[in-house]
């Protein structure tokens, strides 16, 4: 039997037959003859809209140098984009618009204080190396803008780690702190025996709020967490992720304090202090959900999320480096194939049962 | 409220079927002509009894099965048999068809009722099914009869009536459950008898609720005590087979099963209200509800209509623009299928003409984004992605490998993607190349 090209009867040439008696113009085309209306375009500009709020606290705590960047950073993104499409002459894929979320989640995820010429260097690579070289939306394997902040991290290391103080602080008589990231503080308190509960609780609020030093769009959970809420509500993102990204994180630094105890108050401070600090939320939320490199099946939602949540504690706790977000996703990016593979549902009726 | 039953994905589509819902059945004018295909069920094709100039009644015999899996064909009206030959059919090709010139008399072959149902031994009632031709009416046209004749060494507990009617516009079993109660629950107490069923469900949808206004007070009836009512959440493709008995009993049929290896029997409501007429009045199927809705479709219908009438007429008859219609499909919109010729007949299992004024978008807009909507949506509980690239890519061991033959062709995969990716077509071309190099190495090709 000789089987037609898959080509030649897919959905691209609808055949249009003519009625004899009026002018009629049928389609023929197989099932379903509905669709639902979100596409592609739709569901990244929920997302652009879900950063808004991060956007708005980040122009509030840094000032204007981070709209600045993240713009900057952002048509970079979508001109690399058209570029590289017109150099291999095909058509523009900038109007499904993920790469200005590449580029506007790499700028989060870089400190405000970045020179502008780095930031559009790690954009563009974002775009031509860790998508396009790979075949562009739905091909790349790492998120590309995380692949973009790595780079970045491997060639500025000191620009990188380089923080500015919040404007928040000055405004609301709470002192901020300034030269370093809660991470980094966190740390060298635990290494040097100086850990105080209390001055921890005072700095749970600036990290609610975001009025911490970080990365341009990391700081403020708050903003995240509406941004966050907007994606879930709208079933861009599911719970799976982030809950047991995040669970995962909290339960850790629960069990592993550093205080050998559990119940006391100076013990539960910690967790909350790093699943609020570094880009945990920004990463949980936004990153490690991009459809694109996340896996596909439920199950394999949790293993994702385990395995970042398990790497991020590791990372944060064992290694030489206080922030882990976005290396734990990138490496998680790379196990997703295998994690498919092996999270396939059960299929109904796959096992007989009778009741 | 009482317990909802549903299943485990599934989509929400809009049900488009408030034009239709409110309004009564309607019998259409038995056509100048009528084209009855031979073929209007699963199986072989009927085997024609009448030739070029004979006259026949309506509810003559005029095709007699030709096989366990085939289904007689009658006669929708009286006249003068113009040719046997092949015609156009729903299905896109032609079809061996027996063409009929109505000659206005309106005549009936003789009817023979059966009122003691109830004394009247299983194989009797089947045989009166079987020679009623009565299919499955909610489109899968499978042979009732064959249904109801399960071999030997299944036992069949649970009989279940699907009044979900999930497809969008379609309102033809809404209102049969609304006007031909009685008979519709008779036909199931008939249907349960042949099975001996222990347990007897309807199942409707909770957005017909006049339906079950309708139905549940009847149920209160010492004579219809045995049927239980069963609430179904509003999710499509809720009135397919499967997922109806998993709704219902909490089972799943066998991965390559049939229902009857789930214990489960499960009848459409047209096809019960069929059985009803069948039985007691000795009517054969010649005539069915077909409701004739869509955005261009002027004055939306649900018609009681003779099995052999061209779709122009009943799209004639509602003045329905042509000029502004794209696609004309039989059935609903989610497993219709497109018709491009116009003189196509409705069938047995026609349940709905739709006319649609926009061609939905058919054609890959970006690629998968692995966004998953298909994996939740797909009641089967397959990767329709996954099995998508497989087929592109004609690695057909890892589509068998990854259940591509247990994919029903739902459409909701295709319906929720948001890449507009064809994904149900790429899976139904799969499996027909599965089976094709099945049959290449087949023992004794």
């Amino acid at each position: 039997m000789i089987l037609p090209k898959t080509s030649e009867i897919t959905d691209k040439n609808p055949q249009v037959v003519s009625g004899e008696n009026i002018n009629l113009q049928l389609n023929i085309s197989s099932s379903p003859h509905i669709r639902h209306s979100e596409t592609v375009p739709s569901i990244m500009l929920w997302v652009i809209g879900a950063l808004v709020p991060s956007m708005i606290a980040s122009v509030l705590i840094f000032g204007f140098r981070a709209l600045f960047l993240t713009t900057l950073s952002a048509i970079t993104a979508v001109a690399v984009e058209a570029l590289i499409c017109k150099m291999m002459k095909r058509a523009s894929t900038i109007g499904d618009f993920s790469a200005l979320i590449t580029g506007i989640l790499l700028a989060f995820n870089l400190s405000p204080s970045l020179p502008w010429w780095m930031v559009v260097l790690g954009s563009a690579f974002s775009i031509a190396v860790a998508k396009m070289a790979f075949g562009g939306l739905g091909s790349n394997f790492i998120n590309p803008a995380l692949a973009g902040r790595a780079f970045l991290m491997a060639c500025y290391p000191a620009e990188m780690t380089s923080w500015v103080a919040p404007k928040l602080g000055t405004i609301s008589g709470i002192n901020g702190i300034t030269s370093a990231t809660p991470l980094a503080n966190i740390k060298s308190a635990m290494a040097n025996g100086t850990f105080q509960a209390l001055d921890f609780q005072d700095a749970i609020i600036n990290l609610f709020s975001g009025n911490i030093g970080g990365c341009i769009g990391e700081t403020s959970a708050i903003a995240l967490l509406i941004g966050a809420v907007i994606l879930l509500y709208k079933h861009i993102i599911g719970f799976t992720i982030p809950v047991s990204f995040i669970g995962t994180v909290f339960l850790l630094f629960w069990l592993f304090n550093g205080s050998g105890q559990v119940f006391t108050s100076g013990a539960i401070i910690v967790p909350f202090y790093h699943i609020l600090s570094g880009g945990l939320f920004l990463g949980a939320f936004f990153m490690a959900t991009d459809m694109v490199t996340s896996p596909i099946t439920r199950k394999g939602k949790l293993i994702f999320g385990l395995g970042c949540g398990l790497l991020t504690f590791t990372i944060r706790k064992f290694g030489g480096y206080p922030e882990g977000v976005s290396y734990s996703i990138l490496i998680m990016n790379l196990f997703v194939p295998h994690i498919e593979r092996y999270t396939r549902p059960k299929i109904y009726g796959e096992v007989k049962k009778r009741d | 409220m009482a317990r909802k039953f549903s299943f485990k994905g599934g989509i929400h589509p809009p049900h488009s079927k408030k034009k239709t819902e409110h309004l009564t059945i309607e019998q259409f004018p038995a056509p100048q002509k009528v084209i009855v295909p031979l073929s209007q069920h699963i199986g072989a094709p009927a085997k024609p009894l009448v030739k070029k100039g004979d006259r026949v009644l309506a509810g003559q015999l005029i095709a007699e099965s030709s096989g366990f899996v085939s289904a007689v064909v009658h006669s929708s009206i009286s006249g003068t048999v113009q040719s046997v030959g092949p015609f156009p059919h729903p299905c896109g090709k032609k079809v061996i068809s027996i063409e009929i010139e109505n000659d206005g008399l309106n005549e009936m072959a003789v009817f023979s009722p059966l009122l003691n149902w109830r004394d009247a031994a299983q194989g009797e009632l089947v045989q009166k099914i079987q020679a009623a031709g009565i299919v499955g009416m909610g489109g899968a046209s499978f042979p009732t009869h064959v249904k109801l004749s399960p071999p030997s060494n299944k036992t069949i507990d649970t009989l279940i009536i699907n009044g979900a009617e999930c497809e969008p516009y379609l309102t033809a079993d809404h209102r049969l459950m609304l006007e031909r109660t009685e008979q519709l629950l008779t036909g199931i107490l008939i249907l349960k008898k042949i099975l001996s069923a222990q347990k007897c469900f309807i199942g409707i949808e909770e957005n017909k609720l006049d339906a079950i206004q309708a139905v549940t007070p009847l149920l209160k009836d010492q004579k219809y005590r045995e049927i239980k009512f069963a609430r179904l959440k509003v999710k499509y493709p809720q009135g397919g087979e499967k997922q109806l008995i998993n709704a219902i009993t909490g089972r799943e049929v066998p991965s390559g099963g049939l229902p009857m290896d789930a214990g489960c029997v499960v009848q459409n409501i047209g096809t019960a209200v069929a059985v009803c007429d069948a039985v007691i009045h000795g009517v054969p199927l010649f005539e069915r509800v077909v409701t004739v809705c869509g955005p261009v479709v002027k004055h939306p219908k649900n018609y009681l209509v003779r099995i052999g009438t061209p779709l122009r007429l009943l799209l004639e008859a509602t003045e329905t623009d042509l000029s502004a219609a794209k696609k004309v499909i039989m059935g609903g919109p989610m497993m219709g299928t497109t018709q491009s010729d116009l003189d196509a007949p409705v069938i047995k299992s026609t349940s709905g003409i739709l006319v649609l004024d926009s061609v939905q978008p058919g054609v890959r807009e970006h690629p998968c984004i692995n966004c998953g909507h298909c994996v939740h949506a797909c009641p089967v509980h397959l990767i329709p992605s996954r099995l998508a690239k497989f087929v592109e890519k004609e690695n057909m061991e890892e589509a068998v490998e990854w259940n591509i033959m247990d994919c029903m062709e739902c459409g909701s995969c295709t319906f929720v993607c948001p890449s507009k990716i064809n994904l149900v077509h790429f899976i139904r071309l799969g499996k027909f190349r599965v089976q094709a190099m099945r049959a290449a190495k087949a023992p004794g090709k």
